[in-house]
């Protein structure tokens, strides 16, 4: 059994086709939609779980591909949303590897999301509730 | 001690266009270079700021009478509970009111994603606010429930009250335990993992006139974006802690009630903030002027944060047990440099209280005074300062009937 959750990228041209209808009959895969934005002759996102057999899954895979469908790995990302941020600076001491750091001594916080490690313990901690973990595709 | 100048001398000032206003950060370099006599002579406003968590906050809101009429004994705001108390449509809601249905801290430590402060945010943001009230229903006032929806521009009065704000000096917090530990002064890792600490320092309102010359009863302000006052001494006021030579308390002291219109204020000065495992509270911009009075005011208003104290205080057991004191004294420059020493050990640091905010309202205040869109007003009563003989009481459990 193979879990696995991933973002699907339809093309305009292919959007109205009926795809985790066809991955679930005729592949046996388990698709659980997570998010979907999806509209009439729009390119269009999904944010998908599948589980199957491995078999199974390479084939449901090759068969979106196939057809145009972009399947992409799913990362998760830490994003500070800087409006919703206070400049407290309380996530300082709890961020482990200086991602959320502060400029001294004017106090200012920043955000470096290459230093980031998604270690997540700032979602709660931050007060103000300006750090959120988002699902993107790996490009 | 002579004067040099008036409030009403400054506020002339003020609607000619012609007030000198500094910051007091800005302030400190002015001395430097000037000497505190010279600026004093200059400058005729010092303006402060701060922007911290500040639990003791809420709102009096009247929301309008229905049709038929209604005496509204629970009332809803978004799921939280307003307090309904009073008269018939009038209620107050506490900023760290949390909804009947959060789980708290049963699923330890709990996220407390909503509360009081947030519904305030939310009618300042200007966004519809579900209101739910019940009543037993009078012959003057037969309605016994209500849905419905609010915004602040459709309901009437609507002014903060902070019953305790702008607190002069407050502990650094650390944690001696084992274990990490919630609390109002953020998440504490154990074994002096870290240290946090709640004051703008040198900025701060407080800490610029520690023995309240200047501020009073009825002092104009800043407040959550709109114009406050002082309306009387907060709860806790306690200005008989010891001090430093310079006048400056060493540890928590002198506190302030303030009220202003809600509906002036802003949803960036006034946020609704979370603690885990603790609860929630609402981060309040304030901003009060000091009239430079005399060189004495200046002198004072020119406090440097290397030169004001706080002590550390185990969160661990010596807080919540009520037991044992300071495990020392740092200073603001400090706890500002990131890192304090502590039983030998050197610990990291980190403010709840924004600086980068509180000097951001300090310039807003200092550009409305020099716009000639602030004036100051004249306190109509002293706050109660270091010859008051105030001592805070201790609530110690009685038996017996109340009657006895
Ligand atoms: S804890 Fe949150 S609000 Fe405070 S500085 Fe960090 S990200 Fe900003
Ligand atoms: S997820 Fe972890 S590493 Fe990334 S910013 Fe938050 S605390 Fe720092």
């Amino acid at each position: 059994m193979i879990k696995s959750k991933v973002v699907l990228r339809f093309p305009a041209s292919v959007v109205e086709q009926p795809f985790i209808y066809t991955l679930i009959k005729e592949y046996n895969i388990i698709a659980n939609i997570l998010k979907a934005n999806i509209n009439p002759r729009k390119e269009g996102n999904m944010v998908v779980e599948l589980k199957a057999a491995e078999s199974d899954f390479k084939a449901g895979i090759e068969f979106l591909q196939e057809r145009g469908v972009m399947v992409l790995p799913l990362e998760r990302q830490i994003v500070w949303w800087e409006d919703r941020c206070t400049q407290c600076g309380f996530c300082t001491a709890i961020c482990p590897t200086d991602a959320l750091w502060m400029e001294r001594p004017k106090m200012t916080v920043s955000f470096c999301s290459e230093k980031c490690i998604v270690c997540e313990q700032c979602l709660k901690a931050c007060p103000a509730r300006a750090m959120e973990a988002l699902y993107q595709a790996e490009e | 001690m002579s004067q040099l100048r008036s409030i009403k001398e400054i506020n002339e000032k003020i609607s000619k266009g012609q007030a000198v206003v500094a910051t007091a950060e800005e302030v400190l370099s002015i001395v430097a270079e000037q000497g505190v006599e010279e600026a004093a002579r200059r400058v005729d406003v010092v303006t402060t700021g701060t922007f911290g968590p500040m639990c003791s906050s809420g709102a009096f809101l009247n929301l309008g009478h229905t049709t038929p009429r209604m005496r509204m004994t629970k009332v809803y705001l978004n799921g939280v509970n307003a307090y309904a108390g009073i008269a018939a449509v009038d209620v107050y809601l506490g900023a760290t009111e949390i909804p009947e249905t959060d789980p708290a801290n049963t699923n330890f430590p709990g996220d407390f994603n909503y509360g009081g402060a947030h519904v305030i945010e939310d009618l300042v943001a200007g966004k519809k606010v579900r209101l739910e009230a019940l009543s037993y229903g009078t012959n003057c006032y037969p309605r016994r429930k209500l849905e419905t929806y609010i915004t602040l521009d459709d309901i009437n009065e609507a002014y903060l009250f902070n019953p305790r704000n702008c607190y002069q000096n407050y502990n650094v917090a650390v944690n001696l335990s084992e274990r990490t530990i919630y609390t109002y002064m953020g998440i504490l890792k154990p074994e002096l993992g870290n240290a946090t600490y709640s004051s703008a320092g040198q900025l701060s309102p407080l800490l610029n006139d520690p023995y309240y010359r200047t501020i009073g009863v009825g002092t104009k302000i800043f407040l959550g974006g709109g114009i406050g006052y002082v309306a009387w001494q907060g709860t806790q006021h306690n200005p008989c802690v010891q001090r430093s030579a310079n006048g400056v308390p060493r540890e928590g002291a002198g506190t302030l009630a303030l009220i202003g219109d809600l509906k002036q204020m802003k949803a960036k000065y006034l946020r609704g903030v979370s603690f885990l495992g603790y609860g929630v509270s609402m981060q309040v911009g304030v901003g009060i002027p000091i009239p430079i009075l005399d060189v004495e005011t200046m002198r004072y208003a020119t406090v440097k944060d290397e030169d004001i104290v706080a002590q550390v205080v185990d969160y661990g057991e010596a807080y919540p047990q009520g037991s044992g004191g300071s495990l020392g004294e740092v200073t603001y420059a400090e706890l500002k440099s990131g890192k304090i020493i502590v039983q030998g050990r050197e610990v990291p640091t980190a403010p709840l209280s924004s600086y980068p905010k509180a000097l951001e309202i300090a310039q807003l205040l200092k550009h409305w005074i020099e716009k000639g869109e602030f004036t100051l007003a004249e306190p109509v009563a002293t706050l109660p300062s270091a010859d008051s003989s105030i001592k805070m009481h201790k609530l110690t459990e009685k038996g017996g009937n109340t009657n006895d």
